[in-house]
């Protein structure tokens, strides 16, 4: 009893004491939080945290969780065209697996207290952005094989970083997420693997979604950092650990040995090794491409809307019969 | 657009193996407990990951804040001599 | 080969097409579901279809002996080879009660279906049997679960989940469907009476339509058959056209 009159007594002398310095107290707060990141601190949702990174972090989850959903779409496609039963259970398990994803990083980012359902409007209304790379077609049944070998290969790059991010709930998700991906990564080279020790026709396949997929592959990474308007903010709060472009080589460098091993060419005359940088030096990215898809004008943006938008209102009513059900219950 | 189509959320837990403590597995959203349970199942138990799952609504889980780590977890910094290893014992006992 | 043989054979056939047409179905919905948990669930029960078409085709492909493969049944026959039922070549059409209640309604039958088999002297096919009818009680608890939801959710649902009742409803009497292949199995202990199990699947049917608050159709209807003689709907071959172009365009290809 009087320990709970004093602890009672200290609390709203310390509330009384917040209001008071409240001004110079959230440049204070800021400085701190800033210092615990560099020291490694990772952040939990009821952790204070600036305005600006919950806001920055929400717009890059919601994002990602939005990219595994509609990433759905070019690679389910070919579900029923599946040209054997193994590779048509493979592809069934990896397209789940991105449903799995995105339900997993939309859970990380309701910790920043905005709702699913907020969020899968924004998708819907064409409001929030998701990763460009989704909205080129998937033409051929080698595109599957370029999309799990170069696109999750590049996902992987990204996202083996951010589970070190220092946002708690994203950066586990991300570890379960890496675990899975591997499996994704893999599937995709196997597939491309076969068909580049195939038929003639099965290797132009191969080297055909190659020469479609490797340069939007490389844009995943986005623009150079210095045309990239939220980059600063990010490394200092560990929600990026590196550059786009250092990321963007980190990619080039493992795949390119990858794509020599089983016979396919990387449509980039400029490409070779540099002694001196231990890199891959490669050619101009066609930026001007990257911005016309981002901003709604490629070659799928408004198919894979719809496709969102058409399964959302198809699925209304068994949303709403589910819920209704379960009130029914409720009150009897 | 109506607002709040997702259904509320609920905390996954699964049990590893038989006799293992029951661990935070993720969230799913769902409309009542039974559905809860099999979303849960099928989110969470693709890869052969469980015996057992709980499911809690995610609001009924209370949390201690981070301002409470202070009052609640620092004052057992000074009491070491819960951990076996404080104590040190004669060399080549194999019981103790 | 001996007579036994060739029925196992077709036997096995009919339940890996039943199966893998099943699933070809239910795939649709992975990316287009009502919910994302609904998109991940719709995806485990396809891929536990498929696995046991896969099952009952290497099976066959053992029994025949001459280096077929799961594959050549499933892309290299024709419209008239397939003898699944009816009733799961039925197009979805996007409407989510409509494969809930075929998941159903299929399940059901088949959960007793592999109970029986899971006795046959054939130690595969038990074997088979004692694995899949796992699968098919999830199923069933999953799409019992939707169609109670849906009967008794809204007053829209219930009228939707009611007339996909209504449409699927003629194709159920082909579930205890059975011919010479049956007769021959079932002598020898390695197949079981299907007819015995409409008792059983009546009762099972019954408990979830009622508490979903629908209403079964009268039994005075006319239904359909012909799976079991390859003779299908119309949409068999669309889906097949769609499944089997790859392999058909390639036939030299391996994947």
């Amino acid at each position: 009893m009087l320990v709970s009159l004093i602890l009672a007594k200290l609390i709203s002398h310390l509330g009384f004491m917040d209001v008071k310095v409240k001004t110079d107290d959230l440049s204070a707060k800021e400085t701190a939080f800033n210092n615990s990141i560099k020291d490694g601190k990772v952040i939990e949702p009821k952790d204070w945290m600036p305005e600006k990174y919950r806001k920055q972090l929400l717009r890059m989850m919601s994002q990602h969780a939005h990219s595994e959903v509609v990433g759905m779409l070019p690679e389910g496609n070919w579900i029923t065209r599946a040209p054997s039963l193994a590779r048509k259970a493979i592809l069934i398990a990896k397209v789940q697996d991105e449903a799995g994803h995105g339900l997993y990083i939309y859970s990380a980012a309701e910790t920043l207290g905005m709702d699913r359902s907020e969020m899968v409007d924004q998708l819907l209304s064409g409001k929030a952005k998701y990763s460009s790379i989704f909205n080129y077609p998937t033409l051929t049944w080698a595109d599957i094989g370029a999309i799990g070998w170069l696109v999750d290969g590049a996902a992987i790059v990204n996202q083996t970083v951010l589970a070190k991010c220092s946002y708690g709930p994203y950066s586990r998700a991300m570890l379960r997420i890496c675990r899975e991906e591997n499996f994704h990564n893999k599937q995709g080279y196997q597939i491309l693997a076969f068909l580049m020790r195939g038929t003639k026709e099965q290797k132009e396949m191969a080297q055909d979604a190659m020469n479609r997929w490797w340069w939007p592959s490389l844009m995943m990474f986005g623009p150079s950092d210095k045309d990239s308007p939220n980059s600063a903010d990010l490394l200092k709060w560990k929600v990026k650990l590196y550059t786009n472009d250092d990321l963007r080589q980190r990619f080039i460098d493992r795949t390119v040995e990858q794509a020599e091993a089983i016979g396919l060419k990387v449509p980039d005359d400029k490409l070779k090794w540099n002694e001196e940088s231990r890199h891959y030096d490669f050619g101009e990215i066609n930026w001007e491409e990257f911005f016309q898809v981002i901003n709604g004008n490629g070659p799928c943006n408004k198919l894979r809307l719809k496709q969102r938008n058409d399964a959302h209102s198809n699925g209304q009513w068994v949303r709403e019969a589910a819920k209704a059900y379960s009130e029914k219950r409720k009150a009897n | 657009m109506n607002s709040n189509h997702q259904w509320p959320t609920w905390e996954v837990f699964t049990q590893k193996k038989q006799g293992a403590a029951h661990e935070h597995a993720g969230s799913v959203h769902a409309p009542d407990a039974e559905m809860a349970l099999l979303n849960a199942r099928d989110v969470y138990g693709r890869r052969q990951e469980g015996v057992n799952i709980w499911v809690v609504p995610t609001n009924a889980i209370i949390a201690s804040t981070p301002e409470d780590v202070g009052a609640f977890f620092d004052p057992a910094n000074d009491k070491m001599y819960r951990s076996p290893n404080f104590f040190k014992t004669a060399d080549g006992l194999k019981t103790i | 080969m001996t007579e036994l043989n060739i029925a196992l054979i077709e036997y096995c056939l009919r339940i890996a097409d039943n199966s893998l047409i099943h699933a070809q179905r239910i795939a649709d919905w992975t990316g287009h579901g009502p919910i994302l948990e609904e998109d991940i669930a719709m995806s485990n029960v396809s891929l536990d279809l498929l696995g046991q078409a896969r099952g009952f085709y290497t099976y066959a492909s053992q029994l025949e002996g001459n280096g077929k493969s799961e594959d050549f049944y499933a892309f290299h026959r024709g419209e008239r080879d397939f003898r699944n039922r009816l009733m799961v070549e039925q197009p979805d059409l996007k409407d989510f009660g409509f494969t809930m209640m075929k998941l159903f309604l299929n399940g059901c039958f088949d959960y007793l279906f592999f109970r029986d088999l899971m006795k046959s002297r054939d130690e595969t096919i038990s074997g088979l049997a004692a694995k899949s009818i796992k699968e098919v009680t999830y199923h069933v608890r999953h799409a019992g679960d939707w169609v109670v939801r849906l009967g008794d959710g809204t007053e829209e649902s219930h009228q939707r989940i009611q007339k996909s009742l209504n449409e699927l409803w003629p194709f159920t009497n082909e579930l205890f469907e059975q011919n010479e292949v049956d007769e021959l199995l079932i002598q020898n202990g390695a197949a079981f009476n299907k007819k015995e199990l409409k008792v059983e699947w009546d009762a099972m049917v019954n408990e979830i339509i009622t508490k979903a608050t629908l209403i079964i159709p009268s039994d005075k209807i006319y239904f359909h058959s012909g799976g079991i003689n390859g003779v299908h709907s119309e949409h068999l071959g669309f889906l097949l056209a769609e499944m089997q172009y790859l392999p058909r365009m390639y036939p030299d290809a391996i994947w």
